[in-house]
């Protein structure tokens, strides 16, 4: 069952809180001449979240992330002069829901833009709603549907790079350095496909070769018996799994491959929320994990991160300053600010005003014609291209490895290493 | 892996789903025999087992120490519920089949949102109280599994114990072979089914307490051991204990061999067109002759 929460007291809140920075602002001798106080009808982002089912992890903390870039976001002027309100939904991270929470936001809460869907299979399902209801729907939600080509012009991921973007830019990382045969394990549905697929083809170009293919159900809780069916010659197992069960999948594996394990790459999304040195994570150490962000901040953290981090309320270790037990999804909730931000330019730069199929129009159109988004406040993971076709941005991956029980960053691609050859052009599609 | 460590493996998995299931169906089992209710929220008894073995471990510093008190103070806990459950809902609608399946499931979801709002949408992860690993040639295997295996066919053992050789026991079969001609002899019927409906959700519930440490505690993970339960209880024959158990064997360990050489998918389709077919063939269940 979902729950629901209207939003009613979110935006109250939300409400006293623009109030309150209101009335930093005007207090702050120093505030910047362009830090002029919101004002005006404000613009209205409906946050499709998950609080409840499997994705409630991520949910809290997209959350959180959201909180914090809006409150920044209206203490610096907010949008286009505007000030910023969220209007937030939970969909129960059930697909069957998340097109009734699209059509929700966009009917009774009657908001400018809907945002910040993760699951795939909730994207999959809410983004033809969005569709036809011709809203902008910008999710954060790294699955390969978006650049794909098969959902519509009205969606974007402008803020997390996808499944397919990450797996190019890590294969060959992979078979250079850890071994060429390997053995995929991958939640079974659209996302754990996007591995399945895409690091399949990258590994058939390469020269290696996927020895065994295995795909685990999301809600499944125990693991032992997919650990089976992984090849004796198997030379680097490469592992992605989401959902509650994730601390077992790990611990399970290091069960049962002891100290006889092949090389092991992971996902973060294995190990998002948990903490790495939980008991029954030590044979991670020396491991390799992909991160998007890193989550351990060390001395190449840029300014902008530290800045990101201390706002959002995490700490060195990427887990909440209120409660070092509860550790973020560090390597996707940025992809909540980022996206955020982007809406900004694009409103100020197509010069939106009402949800109005005119307007809408401008923005998809603006929002098309961006190439770059520049490393900064707004971008703190770092510079990204955006491909206006595939509605899609591009960034930087990384490689950590686990040393004493922590992530430490081993390597970081080039943008360039992760594109591929585009399948798709939503510019053709009619407005 | 040859074939050998990989059937081990596989028996191995199937022995212990089975004692966790035998251990969860039983209470299904028990509840729909003597008082021919079917319990749609059992399910949320385990569940509510697991998360109060969270509660345990968080108030207890020592894993073990957590452990112990959760195997004792969560199945009475749960017990409790389960009482002011009869007493406030099945009673007032006089244990009635039809109404009793609709007023259970609205009790799973009171249950359900109840636990999702005190103790929130996360999966926590309880500590297991004994934590070692069995090195064989071929792989590892958590001790901890047997442990849960070991405490399952004593839990198992003391109830077919009480149910044979207690004058509760008796009853509660007395109750189940023929409720009018039990109450002519003098069988407190109304505080035989009390005791009973608690029993189910003691055992579902300790069954859940074994369980966290493998899985952490989730608001969500009753449904899968309902499922599981219903299908032992239809093939073992509603009401039977001796069928429930056998059929627990039956589903956990074909469950298990079929999962680690095909998919577990696969197995629970096996699982439900073997069910299918019981209730085409025999309806009454494997055992389900008892059956008044």
């Amino acid at each position: 069952m979902s729950k629901e929460r209207t939003g009613e007291g979110f935006s109250r809140r939300r409400t006293l809180g623009t109030l309150g920075s209101l009335a930093g602002t005007a207090l702050l001798p120093g505030a910047p001449a362009f830090a002029q106080a919101p004002k005006g009808k404000p613009i209205r982002i409906g946050f499709q979240v998950h609080r409840t089912g499997i994705g409630a992890t991520y949910g809290r903390w997209y959350e959180r992330t959201t909180t914090a870039a809006v409150k920044l976001m209206n203490e610096k002027g907010g949008i286009a002069g505007r000030p910023v309100e969220i209007v937030a939904e939970d969909d129960g991270t059930d697909p069957k829901r998340g097109p009734e929470v699209v059509e929700k936001l966009c009917k009774q809460h009657k908001v400018d833009f809907v945002y910040g869907t993760l699951f795939s299979h909730v994207v999959i399902a809410s983004a033809p709603r969005a569709g036809e209801l011709k809203i902008p729907y910008f999710v954060v939600s790294e699955g390969y549907h978006v650049a794909s080509g098969k959902l519509n012009r009205y969606v974007f991921q402008p803020g997390i790079t996808d499944v397919r973007a990450q797996v190019t830019a890590m294969s060959s990382w992979i078979l250079d350095k850890l071994g060429k045969k390997v053995t995929m394990i991958y939640p079974d549905y659209a996302f754990g496909y996007d591995h399945r697929d895409f690091f399949g083809q990258a590994v058939a170009k390469r020269g290696g070769t996927v020895l065994e293919k295995l795909a685990i159900p999301p809600t499944e809780s125990s693991f032992t018996k997919y650990f089976a069916r992984v090849p004796a010659d198997t030379e680097v197992l490469y592992h992605v799994m989401v959902g509650p069960g994730v601390l077992t999948f790990v611990k399970e594996m290091g069960e049962h491959f002891g100290k006889k394990r092949p090389q092991i790459f992971g996902f973060i999304d294995s190990l998002e929320g948990v903490d790495i040195a939980s008991p029954g994570l030590e044979f991670l150490d020396g491991t390799y994990f992909w991160e998007a962000f890193p989550r351990y901040a060390d001395s190449t953290t840029s300014a902008h991160a530290k800045s990101y981090r201390k706002l959002v309320g995490v700490n060195d270790s990427g887990a909440s300053t209120a409660d070092p037990k509860d550790v973020s999804t560090f390597s996707h909730m940025f992809g909540c600010w980022e996206t955020l931000h982007v809406i900004k330019q694009a409103v100020e730069k197509s010069g939106y005003k009402d949800p109005a199929p005119g307007d809408y129009k401008k923005l998809v159109e603006a929002l098309e014609s961006m190439t770059d988004f520049a490393e900064g406040p707004g971008h703190p993971q770092g510079p990204k291209k955006f491909n206006g076709k595939l509605h899609q941005c591009y960034g930087h991956q990384y490689v950590s490895k686990v040393e004493d029980r922590k992530l430490k960053v081993v390597h970081r691609t080039k943008i360039e290493d992760s594109l591929y050859d585009p399948e798709a052009d939503y510019t053709k599609q009619p407005l | 892996m040859s074939f050998g460590p990989h059937l081990f493996l596989a028996l191995l998995e199937g022995t212990v789903t089975a004692f966790v299931l035998a251990l969860t169906a039983l209470g299904l089992s028990l509840v729909f025999g003597v008082m021919r209710i079917v319990n749609v929220a059992h399910g949320e008894f385990f569940m509510l087992g697991a998360v109060l073995a969270w509660v345990c471990a968080s108030l207890v510093g020592s894993p073990l120490g957590g452990f112990l008190f959760a195997l004792i103070a969560a199945p009475l806990a749960v017990g409790a519920i389960a009482l002011a459950a009869d007493r406030l809902v099945l009673r007032r609608v006089d244990y009635h089949p039809e109404s009793t399946i609709v007023a259970t499931i609205g009790l799973l979801y009171i249950l359900q949102q109840a636990v999702l709002t005190l103790y929130g949408p996360d999966a926590r992860p309880v500590p297991a109280p004994v934590s070692f690993t069995l090195q064989f040639p071929w792989f590892g295997y958590s001790g901890y599994k047997l442990v849960v295996a070991a405490i399952s066919a004593a839990l198992l053992a003391a109830t077919w114990w009480l149910l044979a050789n207690t004058r509760l026991g008796l009853y509660m079969r007395a109750a189940q072979q023929d409720l009018e001609m039990a109450q002519a002899f003098g069988v407190p019927a109304r505080r035989v089914y009390a005791i009973v409906f608690a029993l189910g959700a003691m055992l579902a519930a300790a069954a859940g307490v074994l369980v966290v440490p493998i899985q952490q505690a989730h608001y969500l993970m009753g449904l899968d051991p309902l499922l599981l339960s219903f299908i032992v209880v239809i093939l073992g024959g509603l009401g039977s204990v001796r069928g429930t158990l056998v059929a627990a064997f039956v589903v956990g360990i074909s469950d298990g061999v079929v999962s680690v050489f095909f998919s577990p998918t696969l197995a629970k389709i096996i699982a439900t067109l073997l069910v299918a077919a019981v209730l085409v063939f025999r309806p009454g269940g494997l055992f389900g002759e008892e059956r008044a």
